[in-house]
């Protein structure tokens, strides 16, 4: 019933608001500390660099370069993750679909395994 | 989806005890009990927050204590693993040590780097641990014991717990830092590599229960999953230490690489609640394992609470005791490991297991454990002639090691 469903979920709700709230309160807590002086606070050039390797930095901060290879695992996990959209329903319904629905879902699974096979192939699964 | 009151015994206490009233238009009917209520009629939505607040403090709490002594427990074996002492000064057996970690977490210095953003940077560690807590609000953790209920519970767990990809990325790239930034990167490759094969593995279950709901599967166990799908429980215990960066995966926060990945720049209690968020996430994921694979709360003799946590204390020692084990694996052999070894496994699980299903509809208890013998054999073979591919074609050293050039005369 949809009442029920509701009902459920403003539980979840409640239980996020919960989880959200304790990290928060707890690095407040922390904060207040720094009023009753039971926590220091005396930032300094020093101590707020960024740490390298105890040098100064050198170079632009963030923007440091990156490879390519991150952009292809990426991209197989976005293929494969929607894969997985489909087969979740699938195997809940599977004992009332039977035989027709093992063999669709076999050629759905092969097309992807080709595709996966040829990113191996190609060497899009290698790091380097 | 069934009403609220329905088998969830704690809910139902606290809003009968409350709300128990003739025209109660409330989640559902308490029963016999329907003029004991405290509330008069209409004030159903005080009893219902009420009752629900009273499981989440529950929940949360004892969680957080669970946590404390998961932490002291996985010192204390680490070094006895290590044949070391581990921490045994802070009162007895060093049991208080967890509570000197956290009052010195929450008086150290709390340190923002020149160059972060600050907004990401503060928000990270919260959106690290939220969704650590939110696995709980689904986990049956005893007998008609649940906060929530809900008909997709699974997915749910699955959909939360990538949240964490994200919050690893937000401290990386908030820091400013580089190795934070190459932690960030890391993270984002291998936990999402990892989710896939996690994801393909929970299929294996699905299809013996028809049911996402996590307490529809603890009911659908007539014999303990484990033995069932032995392989897509090897693969759900890889893949989720390789996804909460527990070692052998602990390549995104490699301090022999990149100092200490996405968190270098963290100090007191931020990091605190990083290293809080790591540490339940062992339980939590240990919760889920023993409810997906080991019967959850269900067990002879022992009340069914004491049954959960004894078994989500036996996974968390198995990852501690892998942790203590096995050396750190290198990144390029982390990736192959999800793409070509456990990705092509839980594929393989997913179809046996599907043809199995077919075969025997309805099956007794003696086709049940010709599957777990069939699935035994099948994980087996799977696993070994998975390695020797593995073994051939993605790991020679010669690929993977560039030789070193050495440049005369420089």
């Amino acid at each position: 019933m949809l009442q029920d469903y509701f009902h459920h979920y403003g539980l979840i709700a409640i239980f996020t608001a919960f989880a959200v709230l304790i990290p928060v309160s707890i690095l407040l807590l922390s904060w207040a500390f720094t009023f009753v002086r039971a926590r220091p606070s005396k930032p300094n050039p020093v101590k707020s660099s960024l740490y390298e390797c105890g040098m100064r930095p050198i170079g632009p901060e963030r923007w440091t370069q990156f490879n390519f290879r991150y952009y292809k695992y990426a991209l197989l996990f976005l293929v494969f993750d929607v894969e997985t959209v489909f087969i979740y329903p699938w195997a809940i319904k599977f004992k009332q679909l039977g035989l027709f629905a093992l063999i669709e879902m076999a050629v759905f699974v092969l097309i992807l395994v080709v595709g996966w096979m040829y990113a191996w192939r190609k060497r899009a699964l290698e790091w380097d | 989806m069934p009403s609220l009151l329905e088998g969830n015994a704690l809910f139902r206490g606290i809003y009968c005890w409350l709300a128990a009233n003739e025209g109660n238009s409330g989640p559902g009917p308490c029963g016999e009990a329907l003029r004991d209520g405290l509330l008069p009629v209409g004030w159903e939505w005080v009893a219902f927050f009420a009752a629900g607040l009273g499981i989440v403090m529950l929940l949360i709490n004892v969680f957080l204590l669970l946590v404390m002594l998961y932490t002291y427990m996985e010192r204390r074996l680490l070094g006895r693993f290590q044949a070391r002492l581990g921490p045994n000064r802070t009162g007895p057996f060093g049991l208080l040590q967890p509570v000197a970690d956290a009052i010195k977490l929450l008086t150290k210095e709390d340190l923002v780097p020149a160059g972060a953003d600050r907004l990401l940077f503060n928000l990270a560690p919260i959106a690290m641990i939220v969704p650590v807590l939110l696995v709980l609000a689904v986990l049956p953790f005893g007998e008609n014991s649940f906060l929530a209920n809900i008909n997709v519970g699974i997915l749910f767990v699955v959909a939360v717990t990538s949240v964490n990809t994200l919050a690893m990325f937000m401290a990386g790239w908030a820091s400013g830092n580089r190795y934070a930034m190459f932690g960030g990167m890391r993270a984002v490759a291998q936990l999402v590599s990892y989710e896939v094969p996690v994801v393909l593995s929970i299929v294996g279950i699905l299809l013996y229960t028809g049911s996402l709901s996590m307490v529809d599967i603890v009911e659908a166990q007539r014999i303990p999953f484990i033995l069932l799908q032995p392989l897509a429980f090897f693969i759900f215990i890889a893949g989720s230490s390789a996804e909460m960066n527990r070692s052998p995966f602990d390549l995104v926060e490699a301090e022999s690489e990149i100092v200490s990945g996405y968190h270098t720049e963290y100090s007191g209690m931020k990091f605190g609640l990083f290293q809080l968020a790591e540490f339940g996430a062992v339980l939590v994921t240990s919760g889920v394992m023993a409810t997906l694979f080991l019967k959850g709360w269900e067990g002879p003799v022992l009340p069914s609470h004491l049954w959960f946590l004894i078994k989500v204390f036996f996974f968390a020692f198995i990852m501690i005791w892998v942790r203590a084990t096995l050396p750190r694996l290198r990144i390029d052999q982390v990736m192959d490991f999800a793409w070509k070894f456990l990705f092509p496994l839980s594929l393989i699980n997913m179809f046996v297991t599907a043809v199995e299903v077919l075969v025997w509809e309805e099956p007794t208890l003696v086709q049940l454990w010709a599957m777990v013998g069939i699935n035994l054999l099948v994980a087996v073979v799977g696993i070994v002639a998975f390695s020797f591919v593995f073994k051939r074609r993605g790991l020679s050293p010669s690929r993977v090691t560039p030789p070193l050039v050495v440049v005369e005369g420089d």
